[in-house]
């Protein structure tokens, strides 16, 4: 199971066991961005090796959340600056989009 | 889908194939028209005082939409001003609508603080306020839940329900949880097979003689594909609708109005008040639109519909907040 963590501001919003955060983790592994610009993820495809943190930043003026197609991880509204990060560990495709803006669509590649 | 001899009405004056419906949407203060024996049929422009008019054996309601409550952008630096703003013009209307409709995006960021700050200003309004989400009410990590906590008591699966009102028989639709990513769909809004076949049951007993109202937050007709403005199964929605002599379908969402008739059905999308969003494909994306200060209110504002019993006019009346 991918381990997930949210940065302020939305720590608060979050709860459950999954949500809790782990620095040691983030610390330690490679980190990778994704920037949501004019109604775009980019990149859209990002390859990244096991254990990478993503960070998606919304640089819109409208919010935005990343959402998995599955559920297996998914943001509350980004506004604008808001961040999200998502530590992959596990290989595989990770298919999500903005659940506000469906037709914006991206793919993480854990290899 | 629109694939008959239906005109889109957007913009500036046109008929609809039945040469009764005038569209004059955007000259600010006032749309009325009327629906006898099941067909639309403009009044012509009217202003404010024509539609203060006490209406002997109807009623009339109001629709507001998309009040962003929490965005502070510069499009709206202050969207639960507005907000306010559009409930004090309400509340200002010398004939008091009989209820209010809010077809969502009640708030910016689906946060707790923005729901309170919401309520807080509905509060003011004198009548009941039924309520759908828009999809920046159930965006929180939830998937929903602090709109239908606050919001979904009493009503069907994820938020819908009904009512009768005068004779009206009003449809809440929620076309908001099931968006088909566009990884190979067009991205467009679903209602879903629970909701649909609810819908069904719903107006099976009614008479083919109810006017119908129904409400949805996106558009239930495909008013710009490529910015996602339409809902995917609506067609099958419309479809248990057929029979119906009136139809008419108010949604929000794109923030600007947007009016068509097809068959017996008119379909209206309302402005925001908070802020507007592009005409479609006029701009690289959707989003707030930045007017300069002094023209935000004339392209913010709410809706007022009249609905007459017997002579059965339904009117709608758009009121910018500046006018």
């Amino acid at each position: 199971m991918p381990h997930w963590k949210f940065t302020a501001p939305l720590a608060a919003i979050v709860s459950g066991p999954e949500a809790l955060p782990s620095r040691e983790a983030a610390a330690a592994a490679n980190a990778a961005a994704i920037r949501i610009d004019n109604f775009n993820f980019a990149p859209p495809t990002l390859v990244v090796a096991p254990g990478t943190t993503v960070t998606w930043t919304n640089a819109d003026d409208s919010p935005h959340t990343v959402r998995e197609k599955d559920g297996k991880f998914k943001s509350a509204a980004l506004d604008t600056d808001d961040t999200f990060s998502q530590t992959f560990t596990a290989p595989g495709e990770y298919e999500y989009f903005c659940s506000i803006h469906p037709r914006m669509t991206g793919k993480v590649v854990v290899k | 889908m629109a694939d008959h001899d239906d005109k889109d009405l957007s913009g500036a004056a046109n008929l609809n194939r039945r040469g009764l419906l005038k569209c004059m949407a955007w000259a600010g203060t006032g749309l009325l028209w009327t629906v006898s024996g099941g067909v639309p049929r403009s009044l012509g422009l009217l202003g404010d005082a024509v539609a203060a008019e006490p209406q002997a054996n109807g009623f009339t309601f109001l629709q507001i939409s998309d009040s962003h409550v929490g965005f502070d952008k510069p499009a709206n630096p202050n969207a639960l001003g507005t907000f306010q703003e559009a409930i004090a013009k309400v509340n200002a209307m010398p004939t008091q609508p009989a209820f209010v409709i809010h077809t969502g995006d009640i708030t910016h960021l689906s946060k707790d603080k923005e729901f309170d700050d919401a309520a807080e200003a509905m509060k003011a309004l004198k009548q009941k306020v039924y309520t759908i989400p828009g999809e920046h009410d159930v965006a929180d990590a939830d998937n929903g839940k602090l709109y239908l906590d606050r919001y979904g008591k009493g009503t069907k699966g994820k938020g819908w329900y009904s009512f009768d009102a005068g004779g009206v028989h009003f449809i809440a639709l929620i076309n908001v949880f099931n968006f088909e990513p566009g990884f190979k769909s067009a991205g467009l809004a679903k209602l879903g097979d629970e909701q649909l076949e609810w819908m069904e049951k719903d107006v099976k007993g009614l008479s083919a003689s109810t006017p119908i109202v129904v409400f949805a937050h996106l558009p239930l007709w495909t008013v710009y594909q490529e910015w996602g403005w339409g809902t995917e199964d609506a067609p099958r929605a419309l479809g248990y609708l057929k029979r119906f002599g009136s139809v008419t379908v108010l949604n929000g969402h794109i923030h600007q109005i947007q009016q068509k008739v097809e068959g017996n059905v008119s379909f209206y999308t309302a402005r925001s008040t908070a802020f507007p969003q592009p005409a479609p494909g006029t701009a690289p994306a959707p989003g707030p639109m930045k007017v300069p200060a002094e023209q935000l209110h004339s392209v913010i504002g709410v809706r007022t519909v009249n609905y007459v019993r017997g002579k059965s006019p339904l009117a709608i009346i758009e009121s910018p907040l500046g006018a």
